[in-house]
């Protein structure tokens, strides 16, 4: 089966001289959801930011059987959406419904339908009802959901989400996780949250210093790096249940 | 903030929002050449003028004090240049910088509180304006309120790790206010690459495009040639 992201030997180096990736090998298949776990600065999501073309390495990245080269980057930011860790960033047009509108106005859809699947992304995340309102004055969680939105109006058949959980609060991430599970597009999830890549992610791959250095079961990756919260004492719950009644 | 309050005037429902925006931007381009024109004694044709201005407010629905006090904002400024012609011994033209100026602000805060920001723009630009300007436009009005929030977040930052008032510590405050603006530059650039990178990953290829497309009805038409002859007429009696 061919896969939907095939990355080959892909290096990149920022304009300081930082290299960030290093000889990475990925694949990702169709319905499969990865993690993508490492520290902070380790190059995950400089590898992301790679896939749809934002940044060029040296090596080979193809999408959906095309080759990442100039004459096809319309065609694989359609195929790839990208929900970004600062929704601020992702969000600027006037009101919800123009904002998640956007991405089908630049693939060339005319406005009637445009708006058609920006009211079908909206309802889909559960959202409509804010359409009309000026994204800066959503939630966090509201934001990210609006975010995620954009991206679905875009119907792609790959979802990268870079860290999907932050400023969440534990609903809100609740909330996001169901949504998630119910989406049929194969997924990327930079995460540092654990328990969130625990639940949902079929695989975990695991970057340190720009290299891709483990690609296996989640469960294996965190026992083998020690990435997981084991040394950390258990929360005393009793004073706030007392607090609480 | 000034601009949130814009914003929420801007998607009123009044028969002067509901006009094109290019049927505004002509009806104020005719207004601003007109009252420049006018002399700054013509006491007639300029209460005339503010008469238009007021009514256009209260067909609008628009706050009268309010939008009045705001364009109070430019008097500092044409007060200044008033003083400055008066003390050079043309006081007739710094009586007519303080009016025109007051009066042409308060024309152009009645266009931007009745039409979406981004209806403005785009108005602009089919009347041609540079695209350049509208895009830098667009995003300096988009971003505003992240840049003022992240601000706001610096601000709350500083005051928490800040001490008694005191005439020394108000010149520490002086010193940590110009770094936060500094910072606050480099950050509002990182934050426009993060947009700009947002936008290429939703297929942006350098024009924006939006949801209304309003076409330029006959009543449009008819507004702004109704509002111009007018003008016009008020002007060279």
């Amino acid at each position: 089966m061919t896969p939907l992201i095939e990355v080959r030997d892909l290096s990149f180096e920022y304009e300081d001289g930082t290299r960030a990736l290093d000889g990475v090998n990925f694949r990702l298949q169709e319905g499969e959801t990865v993690a993508l776990l490492g520290a902070n600065g380790s190059g995950k999501t400089t590898f992301v930011l790679q896939l749809n073309g934002i940044l060029k390495g040296q090596g080979s990245v193809t999408v959906c059987g095309m080759p990442l080269i100039p004459e096809n980057l319309a065609a694989i930011r359609s195929r790839i959406g990208m929900v970004f860790q600062d929704s601020d960033e992702q969000l600027f047009m006037p009101t919800v419904l123009e904002d998640v509108a956007f991405g089908p106005m630049n693939q060339g859809l005319s406005a009637e339908q445009a708006l058609s699947r920006a009211k079908s992304a909206l309802a889909q995340v559960g959202l409509d009802r804010v359409a009309e309102r000026a994204p800066y004055h959503l939630s966090a969680g509201e934001k990210r959901q609006v975010a995620l939105a954009g991206v679905l109006a875009m119907q792609p058949e790959i979802l990268v989400l870079d860290e999907p959980t932050t400023f969440l609060d534990p609903p809100a991430q609740r909330n996001l996780y169901q949504l998630l599970r119910e989406l049929p597009q194969a997924k990327l999830i930079v995460t540092h949250n654990i328990r969130f890549a625990a639940a949902i992610a079929t695989r975990a791959v695991f970057f340190e210093r720009g290299k891709l250095v483990a690609d296996g079961p989640l469960q294996e990756i965190i026992d083998r790096f020690g990435w997981n919260y084991a040394d950390l004492p258990a929360a005393d719950l009793r004073y706030a249940a007392h607090r609480r009644f | 903030m000034h601009h949130v309050l814009m914003d929420q005037w801007s998607r009123g429902s009044s028969p002067l929002h509901a006009r094109d925006a290019r049927a505004k931007i002509l009806a104020l381009l005719v207004f601003l050449i007109v009252l420049a024109t006018t002399a700054p004694q013509a006491y007639s044709t300029l209460v005339i003028d503010a008469i238009v201005l007021a009514a256009a407010i209260l067909i609008a629905r628009l706050p009268l004090g309010n939008l009045l006090l705001r364009a109070a904002v430019v008097l500092p400024f044409s007060i200044l240049f008033g003083a400055i012609s008066w003390l050079m011994g043309d006081p007739v033209r710094g009586q007519g910088l303080v009016e025109k100026s007051y009066l042409s602000t308060v024309s152009v805060l009645i266009v931007v509180g009745t039409t979406p920001f981004a209806a403005l723009l785009q108005g602009m630009e089919s009347l041609g304006a540079p695209r350049l300007l509208i895009l830098l436009a667009q995003f300096v009005y988009r971003y505003l309120f992240v840049i003022s929030e992240q601000a706001q977040h610096m601000r709350i930052a500083a005051a928490s790790r800040q001490g008694a008032r005191n005439q020394r510590h108000r010149r520490s405050r002086l010193h940590a206010a110009s770094g936060a603006l500094a910072v606050l530059f480099a950050r509002s650039y990182q934050r426009a690459e993060g947009i700009h990178r947002a936008m290429l990953a939703r297929g942006f290829s350098g024009r924006f495009s939006t949801l209304e497309g309003r076409a330029f009805r006959l009543s449009d038409g008819l507004f702004t040639a109704a509002v111009a002859a007018f003008l016009i007429v008020v002007r060279v009696q």
